[in-house]
């Protein structure tokens, strides 16, 4: 069998383990949570009829079985709070959630590898202690706290960026992949493009300011890794000039490193979107998580953590994949 | 540069003395009680801006509540919640690494599956997914936060375990008669000492910045109890108002986790060799 399906397949008691701790959940909260739901004005016969809607009258695991299988079709029934389809709520928000990851992403790799790879360049001088005070800072603040700061100056003080919301009120964008950046540059539309990239930025940065953190350093400490080994020397040996040595031999090697710890960031960019989504107001997949854990709308909840445990899940396992392939000395 | 190592375990060390000075001495030190609402000095700046009072060095909410005593006694639930966190953690992850490295086969093949399905959620969902269901509370918090970070523990523990087991100390040590447990606990598990100190310090960091997310998103304490987190949520909504009411308990938790990490870099730099190299 070869190394990709093996894994998929070694992942699948992983994931049927995730979804069976995700559906106890609903089961180990104090109280019926159709009652929670439905709250005090509910009759019995309410509460009955919709346990019986809900099949929370079968035994637990039927109940897992019938979760499983909805899971498997993607047929997760409506939303109590929303009253529509889950997948529809899902498949409106996820695009702006993935365009939050992915702009969050390409700030950290443009802040985070420079200064990292000049770290380590430098390392031991002014600048080197400079960068890792920087990268420390970073990685201690609280992005919700950051995020709010930025509110407070930029979109407050200084009233420069938009502090919540996609796209300012008023403008029209044709949706057509629901990435606004995508589909307003397809469709020529430039003052849309303009209005979702000011809207992105504030929480884009908020959110990527932690990776940045932990990239520089992550990429600092690659680098002095690479800088020790012995075709380093050689190529130094070989009379290379510095340059040469730096961009075809160190960096070439480190960025192997920094490519694998960016990918498996990514996951963890999806949860820590569930802050900085609600702190911005921002309507992705972790704003209507919150959303849904205040209405108690708990199947909702169940989903949509299903969805961000499988996709990291999903992320990490490519992530190993890909590192096998950058790197065939590694195998699985 | 040595001087630099220990310069950052001692500047950590102390900020973390003065966390854990604020949190014990919390009813000496705090002016008021964080709780006493004087709603005619509701929204005051803090004492050395325009407007500001003597009486309240950094400024009311929109109650009335002093600033300062909250923040003060806030710094309680951070400490309790991150040591807390930490201990249990630590327990339970470095016991289940250490018989799944010692004792392998079925032991660890379980162990390292559990391991494996908490390690695919990001912890921060694990304690958001377990504090939605089972609702606000200290102890349901320290329960949520415990299950999303042992599994840091026993990864490591379970490594270094798997790696010592093979040293000629162990094998000494069973020759001699040490019974399993006893050589496991006796001689192996002090070994791996210096590991676990700076996993739970850079633990004790993410734990306290966690908690924090946790009660901004109002899913940590109950609302009664005065801490950081709930501290900034309830300031977000006069951020242009009444700014000092997120900024200073933001700050709080910055000056904190950031003394934490500088006390976990110090400490890793100390005890790992490789690392002592590089520099």
């Amino acid at each position: 069998m070869n190394t990709l399906a093996r894994r998929i397949v070694g992942s699948i008691p992983v994931i049927v383990g995730i979804s069976f701790l995700i559906f106890l959940l609903m089961h180990i909260a104090p109280g019926d949570p159709v009652s929670l739901l439905l709250g005090d004005d509910a009759t019995p016969a309410d509460v009955e009829r919709t346990r019986h809607e809900w099949g929370l009258d079968k035994p637990l695991l039927v109940q897992y079985w019938d979760f499983l299988s909805r899971a498997v079709t993607g047929d997760f029934g409506r939303s109590l709070k929303f009253n529509e389809s889950v997948m529809k709520l899902i498949g409106e928000r996820l695009p702006a959630t993935l365009e939050l990851a992915f702009v969050s992403l390409c700030i950290a790799i443009m802040i985070a590898v420079p200064l990292g790879v000049y770290s380590a360049i430098k390392h031991n001088s002014f600048l080197d202690h400079a960068g890792m005070s920087v990268a420390l800072i970073g990685v201690s603040l609280p992005n919700f706290w950051l995020g709010i700061m930025l509110i407070y100056f930029l979109g407050g003080q200084l009233n420069l960026l938009p502090v919540a919301g996609r796209i300012e009120y008023g403008i029209e964008i044709k949706t057509i992949t629901g990435l606004y950046l995508l589909d307003s540059l397809v469709a020529g539309n430039f003052p849309a493009f303009w209005s979702a990239l000011q809207h992105l930025l504030m929480p884009a940065f908020t959110l990527g300011s932690a990776l940045a953190a932990i990239v520089t350093r992550i990429s600092r400490s690659s680098v002095l890794e690479v800088m020790r080994q012995d075709y380093v020397t050689t190529a130094r040996a070989k009379g290379l000039s510095e340059r040469t040595v730096i961009w075809r031999h160190i960096l070439r090697n480190a960025l192997i490193t920094i490519v694998t710890i960016l990918g498996l960031q990514l996951g963890a960019l999806l949860s820590g979107s569930v802050i900085t989504e609600t702190v911005f107001s921002y309507p992705g997949i972790g704003d209507l998580l919150i959303q849904s854990i205040s209405a108690r709308d708990y199947k909702l909840t169940q989903v949509l953590i299903l969805m961000f445990a499988v996709t990291y899940f999903v992320v990490n396992l490519l992530v190993d994949l890909l590192y096998s392939w950058i790197d065939p000395r590694i195998t699985f | 540069m040595s001087w630099l190592r220990y310069f950052k375990v001692l500047v950590g060390g102390a900020i973390l003395l003065l966390l854990c000075v604020c949190g014990v001495a919390a009813p000496l030190l705090a002016p008021r009680d964080p709780q006493a609402q004087t709603l005619e000095d509701r929204l005051r700046p803090p004492r050395w801006t325009e407007n500001g009072s003597a009486a309240y060095f950094l400024g009311t909410d929109n109650l009335g509540r002093d600033m300062l005593s909250r923040i003060i006694y806030g710094s309680r639930i951070s400490l309790m919640v991150g040591a807390a966190t930490v201990i249990f953690a630590g327990f339970v992850g470095c016991s289940l690494g250490a018989i799944a490295g010692y004792f392998g086969r079925t032991a660890d093949d379980v162990v390292s599956k559990i391991s494996e399905i908490f390690l695919a959620f990001p912890f921060l969902l694990i304690a958001i997914a377990i504090m939605a269901f089972l609702g606000q509370g200290v102890g349901n918090l320290i329960m949520a936060l415990m299950l999303s970070r042992w599994v840091q523990y026993c990864r490591v523990v379970r490594g270094e375990v798997l790696s010592l087991k093979e040293r000629d100390f162990v094998t000494a040590a069973k020759a001699l008669g040490g019974r399993d447990f006893y050589v496991l606990f006796r001689h192996v598990m002090p070994n791996t000492f210096a590991s676990v100190t700076v996993i739970a310090t850079f633990g004790m960091a993410i734990v306290i910045i966690t908690e924090a997310s946790l009660s901004f998103l109002g899913l940590g304490v109950p609302v009664h109890i005065p801490t950081w987190g709930s501290m900034l949520s309830e300031g977000r909504s006069y951020i242009n108002r009444a700014p000092w009411l997120t900024i200073f308990p933001g700050l709080a938790i910055f000056i904190t986790v950031f003394g934490i990490n500088l006390l976990g870099d110090g400490l890793r730099d100390i005890f790992d060799p490789k690392l002592r190299r590089q520099r």
